[in-house]
């Protein structure tokens, strides 16, 4: 994309691959940022060809299978147990998966 | 009794079947063969004797009324595939140690029909990648020439099968990730119609692009392993509500070959050019009718393909954070710095750099301009196809428009890598048929090179796709050809 379409023009080396890490909840430190963003521009522009099409009246492809979706009967299945799917939890407590605490106070 | 990597799947079936060997035998043939290319070709990610000896067991003590079209044949599966008892870790730390609760539909179709997997197989992380680079434990090696990538994503389940150690074998195809290495390794690859395939149990990369793909040594071989995986499932709604797919006979007298002029431009390398307009030359004298066509919008197909598998594979991968399964990294104590070092920990480069780009294209401010483009131009590229077989009934051109390349040639330039996906890409995006069949070899430095041909087909043709294929195959004897070094059974 072309400076002039760019709605957020990059300001500083490293600071639009850093904001978009946050969104994608990577830890990428400024020096990593600073070393992708190179190649990410680099890949943007073999995408520029994508701005010259006129798409007027041209509906976007959001799905091969179209009417073909076939669902299910909406009846109650035989499912994995509780133990079955916490085995590859890296913490549990009893059948929950356990994070870090996420709300203020004591227990 | 022939040698054990000198009979297909179909072939290995049949004389396991009629008991003339066992399929205890065959795993410890497979085995054998495991132990003898694995450290140098770096084909599977894990193994899993033990439980393929209790199969094979248990199917030579079934009646002969019971036996199925696989009886006994060894399966290398690709590590992005669940499969209860083996370690489906997509060759990403973030997933090591993971053990999926549950075993796909397509792999539970095929053990049904008495396959026997042996082990998940090494391939780019996540999928992502075109020449096993990508992985977190090192690329496969083309038995061809080990110095040269074997193709990717699906890498080892290529190598497996190229290198004798199985005679089939899955992978997932979400831009060319089973035509490039089969192209690549010198044997067959086929990329179903999207929705043919169950996608159940298939770890997600571009869900709208994914699709589980058979490698073998022959055409009737990944035509069987295609009609056992295919049908409707009830854990996959894209999955095509069809009967299970059916080979017709193929005359190829007046068959129409579509050749698109855009799958011969300039960045074709000139031998690969020479060996496609061979395979040409010789469909004509078979009596197959080639048909200029045009698809006008190939030179966007990359440029959408990027767009639209980042944005997917974005959402898909944003799953592995630490809570549910594989690795955990607590970061600074809070949840949301456990999700991001757990990542950081967790996912390769090029991982990182496609979440990102995905990421990017997907956000406030540049959906529309990048995703929503993309998507309309994905659907110009369907147009393309769908205008070319108005006058053609098959389109054939080269599968990757180079041999293999050293490894380390371009690990460091990923638009290069992205561009060998050139050649494949379109067909995802459309959702059509492919295969890739070998077609002859160029010399590179000494070395012959496998060259792949690519036979694509409208929408739902799969069963025509493959039977031009077999004509093509039945007349030349590029098939037959093995790997001289590293062919199970071919050293002393």
């Amino acid at each position: 994309m072309s400076a002039a379409h760019d709605p957020k023009p990059i300001r500083q080396a490293g600071a639009l691959v850093a904001s978009i890490a946050k969104l994608a909840r990577l830890a990428v430190t400024a020096e990593e940022a600073r070393s992708i963003e190179p190649q990410f521009a680099s890949i943007l522009k073999q995408f520029e060809g994508l701005e010259l099409l006129d798409l007027t009246g041209v509906e976007p492809l959001v799905s091969l299978s179209g009417a073909d979706t076939v669902l299910r009967a909406d009846e109650p299945e035989p499912s994995s147990s509780a133990d079955q799917m916490l085995a590859n939890a890296p913490e549990r407590v009893e059948d929950f998966y356990c994070v870090p605490k996420t709300v203020g106070g004591d227990e | 009794m022939s040698a054990y990597s000198a009979l297909d799947a179909v072939g290995l079936a049949q004389e396991t079947a009629r008991g003339k060997r066992s399929a205890s035998e065959n795993i410890e043939a497979a085995f054998d063969a495991v132990k003898a290319l694995d450290s140098e070709l770096n084909v599977f990610l894990n193994t899993n004797l033990e439980s393929a000896r209790a199969l094979a067991r248990v199917l030579d003590a079934a009646p002969a009324e019971t036996r199925g079209p696989l009886h006994g044949v060894p399966i290398a599966l690709k590590a992005n595939m669940c499969v209860e008892g083996f370690e489906s870790n997509c060759a990403s730390r973030i997933l090591a140690g993971y053990h999926a609760p549950y075993t796909a539909t397509f792999v539970r179709r095929l053990v049904d029909a008495g396959a026997i997997p042996i082990g998940m197989t090494n391939m780019d992380e996540f999928a992502m990648g075109s020449s096993c680079e990508n992985s977190a434990f090192g690329p496969s090696k083309n038995p061809w020439d080990e110095t040269r990538t074997a193709g990717g994503s699906s890498s080892g389940s290529a190598v497996a099968v190229a290198a004798g150690i199985t005679p089939i074998a899955l992978g997932s195809d979400t831009g060319g990730s089973v035509r490039q290495p089969a192209a690549l390794t010198g044997i067959v690859g086929f990329k179903p119609t999207y929705g043919r395939v169950s996608r159940y149990g298939l770890i997600a990369f571009g869900s709208s692009l994914d699709q589980v793909s058979p490698f073998a040594r022959s055409v009737r071989d990944v035509e069987l392993v295609t009609h056992l995986m295919s049908g409707t499932d009830s854990n996959d709604a894209t999955c095509l509500d069809e009967p299970r797919m059916n080979c017709e006979i193929c005359d190829l007298k007046g068959l129409r070959i579509g050749v698109p002029k855009e799958y011969f431009g300039g960045g074709l390398q000139h031998d690969v050019r020479a060996r496609s307009e061979e395979a040409l030359a010789l469909f004509e004298q078979l009596g197959a009718v080639i048909v200029p066509v045009s698809l006008p919008h190939s030179e966007h197909a990359i440029a959408v393909y990027y767009v639209v598998a980042t944005a997917e594979a974005s959402s898909n991968l944003a799953r592995f954070e630490g809570v549910r399964f594989g690795r955990r990294v607590d970061g600074d104590g809070s949840l949301q710095g456990m999700f991001a070092a757990t990542r950081e920990a967790g996912f390769g480069p090029e991982v990182k750099r496609r979440i990102l780009l995905g990421t990017y294209v997907l956000s406030a401010g540049y959906y529309d301009a990048w995703y929503g483009r993309a998507l309309k131009v994905r659907t110009l590229l369907r147009r393309d196809f769908e205008a070319a077989f108005e006058s053609c009934d098959v389109i054939v051109g080269p599968t990757s428009p180079e041999p293999a390349f050293a490894l380390g040639s371009k690990k460091d330039d990923p638009v290069a890598m992205y561009l060998s996906d050139v050649l494949t890409v379109p067909v995802n995006l459309a959702g059509l048929p492919a295969a890739s069949v070998p077609c002859g070899f160029v010399d590179v430095l000494g070395r012959a090179l496998p060259v792949g041909l690519q036979i694509i087909g409208p929408h739902r043709a799969d069963a025509r796709v493959l039977s031009v294929a077999r004509a093509f195959e039945e007349a030349t004897s590029f098939a037959a050809a093995r790997a001289p070094r590293f062919f199970h059974g071919a050293r002393s």
